[in-house]
């Protein structure tokens, strides 16, 4: 049965692994797409902040030449990593939009999702704890009435927020 | 001019010095005569309202009169600037910035000390803590950024401008908004720390603060979104948010000032998470300083930031000075913020809220983290990197969705514990018809345009989007049933129609209702976001007659001209529109390039419809031909989130009105009559 399970599951990897390897190659085909896609990696120099491809800065020194050493890398033939790692020689790493999953620079994708992780995590125990703790006793069973009672319509009045 | 300028503001820190000691000093020694004392302080509050307004009065008038004499008008300013945009020079560049800030929270200080009667004691603790941030920001204008500096050597004949980028209508209203919203916090910030210093008995003093921070609020988010539609309008991407670290600076407080609205909720009605809440709104007025210190710091590049400044070092030892007042606060003073937590069920309002406050303060942190971390990556690794905006749509379209499932699930779960069968009355048809609405976007054919045809196999972008656009009717549905089951009672009882019986329902618990209004309008604005997901652009040149397709329309140059006014020349496109074969409209893209400072800007013209905008830019000429090269965006669905900023602002609103008087309900014999609609 476990077997099976496994079989099931490894059957299922390599479908969805295909599949994700068509639509990659499926895009990889299209320079157009490819063009936009490294393009939008890239940031324009001019110290504008914008993403090479919608640099709209008016006489913009940058864009124009940075549109062309990229379209020139791709018809090279050069491989995606190898376009961007000449971009980044030339003007620096501040070129990439967003930070490399290599080095130092992964914490900066790593610490978000370990801090979402730790954060769900200690409120899932607060929450258990503050569940587990006893209630108050209540102080007898006989019936209340004057401020007593108004109290106990004022906290129902807040809990039903009627 | 300049003469009274700094002198009203050399008064104003004396002042505002008086006050905050004077009023230390009645507080921390209450004997005869401290109240007298109090009372001088709380006057030269007052009194230094009225002279920083009179700075920034001198400093308008300058502007107007055209005073080059004063730098700060003659680097802001020019003649032949249009009169609002003078008006706006107040605020256009960092010292009159400054003034402007130190000027609202005047404004804030005079409003909360004519109210001192309100709860005398508290509010003389929270005019002592606004009056030491006036004395901070008053240093500043003084001894750091004057605005009122004299011109070395002979008076120049016209001023340098004002930056294109804010020669446009909104300008005139964005940052006063947002900086009523930066500025806006420090007043929950004093009303949080005064009321810990003295130990305030009971919770009246969160009643209190929870109306200013909603009014704060209302306005940074009034602030954040008019910036949006003002980067969408003028600076020509084609966008409306681009996670530039002044953007981020202005979203952190939004995002701990939300949690805060909810979480205070369980302080009122559970007595729950006092400490939580006083360290929310802590660190919502640090971030809105440290905010203030990145835009005017260059720690951090933007094109939004103003020049790189020396006054960098006076905020972070500002901060520095705040935390530890808080720090310091919270340990002489925890004991009494001392409450006990306990929760009867795992599925209750309570449970959600805490889910809720995690996610809001993860997505501040997310926002922080990727606005810092290329100062982290220069000390490190000795290069700064770019944290653009692929991170933080990585990182925060989840925690986003997540939000999303909470906004839709938490309303809906009752204080202290929600039975299963009431989960599912409640749930189901909002659930179906989410569900019901994804499969339709799913299968309908991609040809009606987007987001029908959505195919999320395609790309993971596609996937978010139909995610957010189910979560956001899911929200929807549960508001609108919300309503409905509530109209229905009341028209059960009163005999008016459904509508009127909402109406009714919203005003006696308008703090409620009001925030599902709020979050019709989030949703609404999430669905704008989600169609970005399907933005399509095309550059082209464009001579007469020439044609270009984009989205459902199809572009004709008309024509190209040129025109020159006083304060710049422009160069501009007749763009006639077809969709179908049938004419829609006419747009003029432009580019100006303004004389005084010698700087070029671009107009977009748009398009607008509910499913989505056509935008051009002209984005410049092509030297050989002299034809325009213009670039057409397609851009679906963004009109809806400038409908979501309205519906957001009209449930704020709704939020603060009081409630209406409570109905009398007639009890069946041998009960008394009790009131319904005291809560809120």
């Amino acid at each position: 049965m476990r077997q099976t399970s496994n079989f099931r599951f490894r059957r299922v990897s390599s479908a969805a692994l295909l599949g994700l390897a068509v639509i990659v190659l499926m895009g990889a085909s299209d320079e157009d797409a490819r063009f936009s896609s490294l393009g939008h990696k890239l940031m324009c120099v001019c110290s504008c902040n914008q993403v090479l491809l919608e640099c709209n800065h008016v006489g913009c020194n940058y864009s124009d030449r940075m549109r062309g050493e990229l379209a020139a890398g791709m018809q090279r033939g050069d491989s995606d990593s190898l376009i961007l790692q000449a971009f980044v020689q030339r003007y620096g790493p501040t070129v990439l939009i967003a930070p490399t999953t290599t080095g130092f620079n992964r914490i900066a994708w790593i610490m978000p999702y370990l801090v979402l992780v730790l954060g769900l995590t200690a409120v899932v125990f607060i929450v258990r704890a503050w569940k587990m703790r006893p209630a108050a006793l209540p102080s007898g069973a006989a019936p209340v009435s004057g401020p007593e009672l108004e109290h106990f319509r004022e906290q129902a009045r807040k809990d039903t927020d009627l | 001019m300049a003469q009274i300028g700094s002198f009203a503001l050399l008064l104003a820190l004396a002042l505002s010095a008086y006050s905050c000691l004077a009023g230390m000093l009645a507080l921390a020694f209450p004997r005869a005569g401290s109240e007298r004392l109090s009372e001088t302080a709380r006057r030269a509050g007052i009194a230094t309202f009225a002279l920083i307004f009179l700075a920034a009065l001198v400093l308008v008038i300058s502007a107007f009169s055209d005073d080059f004499s004063i730098a700060y008008i003659f680097h802001h300013s020019n003649r032949d600037l249009p009169a609002p945009y003078k008006f706006a020079v107040l605020w256009s560049g960092q010292e009159g910035s400054l003034l402007f800030w130190s000027l609202l929270l005047g404004t804030y200080g005079l409003v909360l000390r004519l109210r001192h009667k309100t709860d005398t004691r508290l509010f003389a603790y929270a005019s002592v803590i606004i009056a030491a941030v006036q004395v901070f920001f008053l240093l500043l204008l003084n001894f750091a950024a004057n605005p009122f500096g004299i011109m070395q050597g002979s008076l120049p004949a016209d001023g340098n401008g004002l930056n294109p980028l804010l020669q446009y209508p909104e300008m005139v209203i964005h940052p006063p908004m947002l900086y009523l919203g930066y500025v806006g916090f420090t007043v929950p910030f004093a009303f949080a720390l005064g009321a810990l210093i003295m130990k305030y008995p009971g919770e009246k003093w969160i009643h209190i603060t929870r109306r200013w921070t909603m009014v704060t609020w209302g306005f940074l988010t009034c602030g954040i979104l008019l910036g949006a539609h003002w980067a969408y309008s003028v600076l020509g991407w084609g966008g409306y948010w681009g996670w530039d670290p002044v953007e981020n600076a202005s979203f952190l407080p939004w995002l701990t000032g939300t949690a805060f609205l909810h979480s205070v909720m369980m302080q009122e009605k559970r007595g729950m998470l006092k400490v939580w809440n006083m360290w929310l709104i802590f660190t919502t007025f640090l971030l809105s300083i440290l905010g203030t210190f990145l835009t005017r710091s260059g720690v951090v590049s933007s094109v939004h930031a103003f020049a790189e400044s020396s006054i960098g070092s006076w905020f972070i030892a500002f901060l520095a000075i705040i935390l530890a007042v808080c720090i310091v606060a919270f340990i002489l003073n925890h004991s009494h913020l001392k409450s006990e937590h306990r929760l009867e069920s795992l599925v209750s309002r309570e449970s959600s809220f805490l889910f809720n406050n995690l996610l809001f303060v993860v997505a501040c942190f997310a926002v922080l983290w990727g606005t810092l971390f290329p100062v982290l990556s220069e000390w490190v690794q000795g290069h700064k990197i770019t944290v653009g905006p692929p991170f933080f749509n990585n990182v925060m379209i989840p925690i986003a969705l997540l939000l999303l499932v909470l906004t839709a699930v938490g309303p809906l779960l009752a204080w202290r514990r929600t039975s299963i069968e009431s989960l599912k009355r409640n749930f189901l048809w909002p659930t179906i018809g989410a569900l019901a609405l994804g499969i339709f976007l799913m299968i309908t054919p991609e040809s009606w345009g987007s987001p029908f045809g959505l195919r999320p196999w395609k790309e993971i972008s596609y996937l978010y989007s139909l995610m957010a656009i189910m979560l956001s009717a899911l929200v929807a549905f549960t508001v609108i049933s919300e309503f409905v089951r509530g109209g229905r009672v009341i028209s059960r009882h009163t005999g008016d129609n459904l509508f009127s019986s909402m109406v009714h329902l919203a005003h006696r618990n308008t703090r409620r209702y009001g925030g599902y209004i709020v979050h019709f309008g989030v949703i609404v604005i999430i669905i704008g976001f989600a169609g970005s997901a399907f933005n399509k652009d095309k550059e082209q040149e464009m001579g007469f007659g020439d044609k270009m397709t984009i989205g459902p329309y199809t572009l004709v140059c008309q024509s190209y001209t040129q025109e020159d006014k006083p304060n710049y020349g422009s160069e501009w496109a007749i763009m006639n529109v077809f969709k179908d074969g049938r004419p829609v409209t006419t747009l003029y893209p432009e580019r100006r390039f303004f004389k005084a400072s010698q700087q070029p800007s671009t107009m977009p013209s748009i398009h607008s419809t509910p499913l989505g905008d056509l935008y051009l830019v002209y984005e410049g000429q092509n030297n050989d031909t002299g034809k325009p090269i213009i670039k057409g965006h397609w851009n679906p669905l963004v009109m809806w989130i400038w409908v979501g900023a309205w519906i957001m602002i009209v449930g704020t609103i709704l939020a603060l009105i009081p409630n209406a008087v409570p109905v009398r309900v007639a009890a069946p014999a041998r009960v008394q009559t009790a009131p319904v609609g005291a809560g809120d």
